[in-house]
């Protein structure tokens, strides 16, 4: 009965059969075929078998999780073949084979487009599996030097042997200087724009200001804050002020101006006083420009923190890590430095958003009848 | 002209607050608007007496100053010559000892609060108790028709409840000076009628003050002490029409049938009809 709901597959997986023929890699300076790899050639009967067997699933999750089988085999195969000591980036059959895999979870991920619940977080979660493993097939296959690129596994395999000293630089260059510059920069910019839209003068002196600092460079701005404030946090999270208070003041005046005439007439018409207009009406109406500048803020902090860092700090943080690392060549801390950074900046900016969701469910972007 | 009317009944009973106090009293009121390209003249020379207790409804054509006036009461707008008196004070000083509530010609609801949140919100400024609070919200939401919709949001709701919501809003506030524009204009006859009863129930019961726009002749004729007919901009008072003199305070939906309740919408209409000028 679902059947009928489920689109017809294209054909384009097939493009796997074109592999049978074709070489797998080289063993010594030989190219190898299929017969003479066959844990390799199990996968492949397997990767088609699945794709046979896909006319007998009745829902598209079943056909979802039969076809994922036949990927993961095709994934398991370039592995199997580096294990036994082949070199597969000259074997147009084993990349023939993964390209037809590839289309397959394309097929995997429209039929877990439509799901719901829990399970609605699947496909975005395999997409990003996905391209992990390309990335991990794609270094591995072609021995990409790990100066250019470690594979994602090496790059996972240094952060716990470096685990105290990236949490050392976490703590350093997220716990100090970036959550107390973004909390000064936006708290300070919030407080500016409420009085800069109280007092007019201060908002027509204020706002050419901002054009002109948010056009200076971070990399300007950061030594002459290391020379006045020190080689610290003090320094980075005066940078950090300085980028983002004036996002956060023009996002606040924006936000402050959009309640429209019909409800400020109402809050007057019930002698509402300026504290309370403000409270009762102007900023709910501002809210959704308020997290507009706290995410914008969120990146912006990160970076000022690491970008100043390679500038001057004490020898521990993020900026320091990776510009001395850098010069090591010790590329597989640098790249778990910047996966640790990546994963904090979008737990900020995700944590944001989320609370985004909750407080402004009202807004015409969000609402839901 | 003012075609006399035909002699009625005399009224039943004449009103005992006949010691009428002045609630408002506009003095030649005029307001023009200074727009970008020319000067738009919204009202001109409108003197008003309004006394305690009064019903007055606004009828005119449309873009008359009908609103206008409504806003210069209270003081939402300032008139360009002229003054008002409310309460023996200025609007601004009326204003800020909370005497108007202004259901305006949208709902003007606030949608981050719920429908409840949003007829508490003038108690809340207020400073009354959150339990008295709520308790007022959802009297006027029955009262509108509107229980069980307490936890909704403005946008959850169709143009007339939102409406009603705004009107329950302003009832609930129990404000001196009642300040209603074309509160029912988006509503099916039905529920205008009932409504209609239940506005003029609550009136004669808390002698509050009303003023009404409408662009209903029957529907002003129904609620009114008194009719003021507005001419076409810039808006002037051509005819003050008293329906107490000929209609009971208490009134029921069948007096529309009445011969004095005809009488009076002809005269109302009339009145319209010669503010208009058809031939431009
Ligand atoms: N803020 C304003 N600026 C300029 N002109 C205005 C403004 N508000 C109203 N007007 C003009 O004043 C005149 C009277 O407007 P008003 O809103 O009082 O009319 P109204 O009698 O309430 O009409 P309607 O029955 O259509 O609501 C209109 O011609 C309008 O164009
Ligand atoms: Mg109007």
């Amino acid at each position: 009965m679902s059947k009928t709901t489920r689109s017809e597959m294209a054909p384009w997986p097939l493009v796997m059969l074109i592999a049978a023929p074709l070489p797998l890699g080289l063993l010594d300076g030989a190219a190898i075929y299929w017969p003479q790899a066959p844990a390799v050639a199990l996968c492949y009967a397997v990767s088609l078998l699945c794709l046979l067997l896909r006319g007998l699933t009745r829902t598209p999750r079943t056909e979802a999780a039969l076809l994922f089988l036949g990927v993961a085999s095709a994934c398991l195969s370039p592995f199997l073949l580096l294990a036994d000591g082949v070199d597969p980036s000259s074997g147009a059959g084993t990349w023939m084979y993964l390209f037809g895999a590839s289309l397959l979870l394309w097929r995997v991920l429209a039929l877990l487009a439509e799901e719901t619940g829990l399970l609605r977080w699947l496909g975005p979660t395999l997409f990003g599996l996905g391209l992990l493993m390309g990335w991990e097939i794609i270094t591995r296959g072609f021995a990409v030097p790990s100066v250019l690129l470690p594979p994602p596994s090496s790059i996972l395999a240094a952060i716990p042997t470096h685990g105290g000293e990236l949490w050392d630089d976490f703590c350093q260059t997220v716990l100090k200087s970036v959550v107390r510059g973004y909390l000064i920069g936006c708290g300070a910019g919030f407080v500016v724009a409420v009085l800069a839209d109280r007092l007019p003068f201060l908002a027509r002196g204020l706002l050419p200001l901002g054009n002109l600092a948010s056009a200076i460079p971070v990399v300007g701005i950061a030594p002459v804050m290391v020379m006045w404030f020190g080689f610290d946090w003090q320094s980075k999270a005066a940078v950090i002020v300085i980028m983002t208070f004036f996002p956060m003041l023009i996002n606040t005046l924006a936000g402050l101006a959009t309640a429209e005439k019909i409800q400020l007439d109402l809050m007057r018409s019930y002698g509402a006083g300026y504290g309370k207009t403000l409270w009762l009406l102007r900023l709910p109406c501002a809210l959704p420009f308020l997290f507009n500048g706290l995410k914008i803020n969120s990146t912006l902090a990160l970076i000022g923190a690491i970008v100043a860092e390679f500038f001057g700090t004490p020898v521990v943080g993020m900026g320091f890590r990776i510009s001395t690392e850098v010069a090591r060549m010790n590329l597989d801390v640098v790249w778990a430095t910047i996966t640790v950074a990546a994963v904090t900046g979008s737990a900020l900016y995700g944590g944001l958003a989320l609370a985004e969701r909750r407080l402004t469910a009202w807004h015409p972007s969000f609402r839901k009848r | 002209m003012q075609a006399p009317l035909p002699p009625v009944p005399p009224p039943q009973t004449v009103p005992p607050a006949a010691i009428a106090r002045t609630i408002v009293d506009a003095r030649n009121v005029t307001l023009t608007y200074q727009t970008a390209d020319k000067p738009v003249y919204a009202l001109s020379d409108v003197s008003l007496k309004i006394n305690k207790g009064d019903f007055i409804s606004l009828i005119g054509p449309s873009g008359c100053g009908k609103t206008t006036l409504m806003r210069t009461i209270a003081d939402l707008e300032q008139p360009t010559s002229g003054e008002i008196i409310v309460n023996g004070m200025t609007p601004e000083a009326a204003r800020l000892k909370r005497a108007y509530g202004y259901v305006f010609q949208a709902p003007a609801l606030y949608p981050w609060r719920s429908v409840e949140r949003n007829v508490t919100l003038p108690l809340e400024i207020m400073g009354m108790p959150a339990a008295e609070r709520q308790q007022r919200a959802r009297d006027h939401l029955e009262m509108v028709g509107l229980a069980g919709f307490e936890k909704k949001f403005p946008w959850q709701l169709s143009g007339g409840m939102q409406q009603r919501v705004s009107i329950a809003r302003a009832l609930a506030f129990e404000p001196d000076l009642l300040l209603m524009d074309e509160p029912f204009g988006a509503l099916d006859e039905i529920t205008r009628d009932h409504l209609n009863l239940q506005l003029t129930r609550l009136w004669l019961q808390t002698q509050k003050t009303c003023i009404f726009v409408t662009h209903s002749i029957a529907e002003a004729v129904f609620l009114s002490t008194r009719i003021v007919v507005m001419s076409p901009r810039p808006g002037k008072i051509l005819d003050v029409i008293d329906c107490e003199q000929h209609l009971p305070r208490e009134r029921t939906l069948d007096i529309r049938e009445t011969p004095e309740f005809a009488h009076i919408a002809q005269r109302v209409r009339e009145g319209l009809m010669e503010g208009h000028s058809y031939d431009d």
